[in-house]
């Protein structure tokens, strides 16, 4: 493996990571990306606007989220596990951390409105709270069916004053919302920016909201010294679309710790898909073989989605990151283990990397390894579904 | 120049207003029916939906068409199949989404529209930087890549597309996906943007829902596209002679 300075820089003037992202989007939308590009490119080297972004996240947003020793977990697996605390952040993960940076391109771009996705309604409710913070108007597409799942998310997003639009078309669930905020999109581009969750979607967004999250990655690298680490040998997150991932990995993405991303098993387009395109990107996708998209089936929410960001296609293409599937079987007992040894609640995303790291202690994980687990997201949205599922079971 | 150019082109310079009506294949087991219906009343050539699961640039009327194709198995070799049944003589154009056709293989798909009597696609997730592949792989064929300009589009890339397109230049009548609309829209203003650089055949689509509608952008146009309306009537469960009024209507206020 080479540690040259060559992984998870910027994409080529197409966009792509290798031959992974790009543009393919309806030409009403491609002047809107190509102006997007300009804004993002000239805001990120900007220190006032970059001094603006960390003065948010420092002041409202609780960063920088704190790096904490999983000691009592790490004796029970034989490792040395520090944990970056995203579920400390501003709306319990780190959806914020790209909502903000995207909330605050908007109104340097003139832009009054934004729209956004969301399956869980983690994003949701992140971009309802920027929204709310800096005056912008927002209007969030959710899956029918997540609408229902995740009640208390809907009404969340209506306390900080967006509007939720369930979506009622093909499986009503992530894959779809973002389809209807694309169309939105198309209709409203003049003044209303897309804040896309996730390092995906057409160029630029995949780049942006990786810049947009290595704030994780860089804190970590730095907090780690602190304990006298000077890198971990691994790196996991959890990846659904990818973006938590990619904001951790970026911090060591030319270090030579592994980095190691888990999907769903249910949504594993690493482990299950092939290369096509969807949602303005070229990446790998859960498709049947005449190229229709497979719906992705996860017990949680977040990773219920049939694709993956192209950069995490390209690093998995190219060896530099690993990726595995977690079955939904294993994701509970991995979120009582945290719970009950480290006090932590896990979201049910995170979880999965919790079952990875528990399962390959020892195994593809050598004993002794130092491991950092990106811990994405704090489990409040998620303890009434863990409840119904435990009290099913006992 | 490749058929579908010339073909309207003769069209146009013989002063006929073109109508080209959208079918969803595969919709129904006697789709074919309504598309030879169409032509018997007046379309000048016909767009071909192979549908697609995620279908971006569509509204909630060709959507449901396509969950209700894609729920009967249809395929892009199904409606191939199908196509050899049709008993037409006016261009066929397919519409479908590029994953579609680059999972079947870019130049496999050339060949199989290409074989089956289709003589354009249009890919409208396929923007003006990444179309060189499959034009490339349709450069064999007579498969013409007709891309769209949308009231977005600046002058310059205007240009750039006109200069690329073939067939015949989509104008977009709406910043909108495909559905109904009320008003005129911006349809007249892209066309205008058309004709500075090209004379390449123009047509307005998307949201040109009455033959009213049809009419008025005709009259900077060279014809019209109409989708949902009309694909509205076959969701529910018009038959071929309804289809044929309703083209009917449209050809002959475009006529007078």
């Amino acid at each position: 493996m080479s540690t040259n300075n060559t992984y998870m820089n910027e994409p080529d003037d197409r966009g792509r990571f290798g031959e992974f992202g790009g543009r393919f989007v309806p030409e009403a939308l491609m002047p809107a990306c190509l102006e997007l590009e300009a804004a993002f490119t000239e805001a990120w080297n900007d220190t006032t606007f970059v001094d603006e972004y960390h003065t948010v996240l420092r002041e409202f947003a609780g960063r920088p989220t704190p790096v904490t020793p999983l000691t009592r977990l790490g004796e029970h697996l034989g490792l040395r596990i520090f944990a970056k605390r995203e579920d400390l952040a501003h709306t319990g993960s780190h959806k914020i951390n790209n909502v903000i940076g995207q909330t605050l391109l908007t109104k340097r771009m003139g832009k009054h409105r934004v729209i956004a996705e969301t399956g869980a309604g983690q994003h949701g409710v992140a971009t309802a709270t920027a929204a709310a913070r800096l005056g912008l108007e927002c209007t969030v597409f959710m899956g029918e069916v997540d609408t229902e799942r995740q009640i208390l998310n809907v009404f969340r997003m209506e306390l900080l004053g967006s509007r939720v639009v369930p979506v009622t078309t093909g499986s009503r669930t992530l894959k779809d919302a973002v389809n209807e905020a694309m169309r939105e999109w198309v209709t409203c581009v003049s003044d209303t920016h897309y804040c896309i969750g996730s390092v995906m979607g057409p160029h630029p967004f995949p780049w942006m909201v990786r810049e947009f999250q290595s704030i994780i990655g860089q804190e970590a690298a730095r907090q780690l010294l602190e304990f006298g680490v000077d890198h971990p040998d691994v790196v996991i997150a959890c990846v659904g679309g990818g973006s938590n991932a990619a904001g951790v990995f970026a911090g060591f993405a030319n270090s030579p710790s592994r980095l190691v991303g888990i999907e769903a098993a249910g949504g594993s387009a690493v482990g299950s898909g092939s290369p096509g395109v969807l949602h303005g990107m070229r990446s790998l996708l859960m498709q049947d073989e005449f190229g229709q998209i497979e719906e992705a089936h996860s017990i949680s929410a977040g990773l219920d989605y049939p694709g993956i960001g192209p950069e995490h296609a390209h690093l998995a293409q190219t060896g530099r990151a690993e990726y595995y599937a977690i079955g939904d079987e294993d994701v509970i007992p991995a979120l009582q283990l945290l719970s009950e040894m480290e006090g932590i609640i896990p979201a049910l995303e995170t979880a999965h990397a919790v079952a990875w790291l528990a399962r390959e202690a020892g195994h593809a994980i050598p004993s002794g390894s130092t491991v950092l687990l990106n811990l994405s997201g704090r489990g409040d949205k998620d303890v009434a579904q863990v409840q119904a599922i435990l009290r099913g079971q006992s | 120049m490749k058929s579908l150019e010339r073909d309207l082109r003769a069209l146009r310079d013989a002063g006929r207003k073109l109508l080209v009506p959208y079918f969803m294949g595969g919709v129904s087991e006697n789709w074919t029916e309504h598309v030879e219906a169409a032509v018997l009343a007046g379309a000048d050539a016909v767009e071909i939906g192979i549908p697609f699961s995620d279908p971006m640039m569509d509204g909630p009327v060709i959507q449901e068409a396509a969950l209700r194709a894609l729920s009967r198995g249809t395929t892009l070799d199904s409606i191939c199949d199908d196509l050899v049944r049709l008993d037409v003589h006016v261009p066929l154009i397919a519409m479908t989404y590029y994953n579609i056709v680059l999972h079947y293989g870019l130049e496999r798909s050339a060949g199989k529209l290409s074989s089956s009597g289709i003589s354009g696609a249009i890919v409208p997730d396929l923007a003006l930087e990444e179309t060189e592949p499959w034009i490339a792989a349709c450069d064999d064929t007579d498969v013409a890549t007709v891309l769209l300009v949308a009231p977005s589009t600046p002058p310059r890339r205007v240009d750039r597309l006109v200069a690329t397109t073939q067939g015949f230049a989509y104008a977009s009548a709406r910043m909108a996906v495909t559905g109904k609309s009320e008003g005129g829209g911006e349809g007249e203003r892209v066309v205008r943007s058309i004709r500075r650089s090209s004379d390449v055949p123009a047509l307005i689509g998307i949201g040109i829902t009455t033959p009213d509608q049809a009419k008025q952008a005709a009259e900077v146009s060279d014809g019209v596209i109409v989708g949902s309306a009309l694909v509205q009537t076959i969701l529910n469960h018009a038959s071929a002679s309804d289809v044929e009024s309703f083209i009917r209507e449209f050809r002959s206020a475009l006529d007078n």
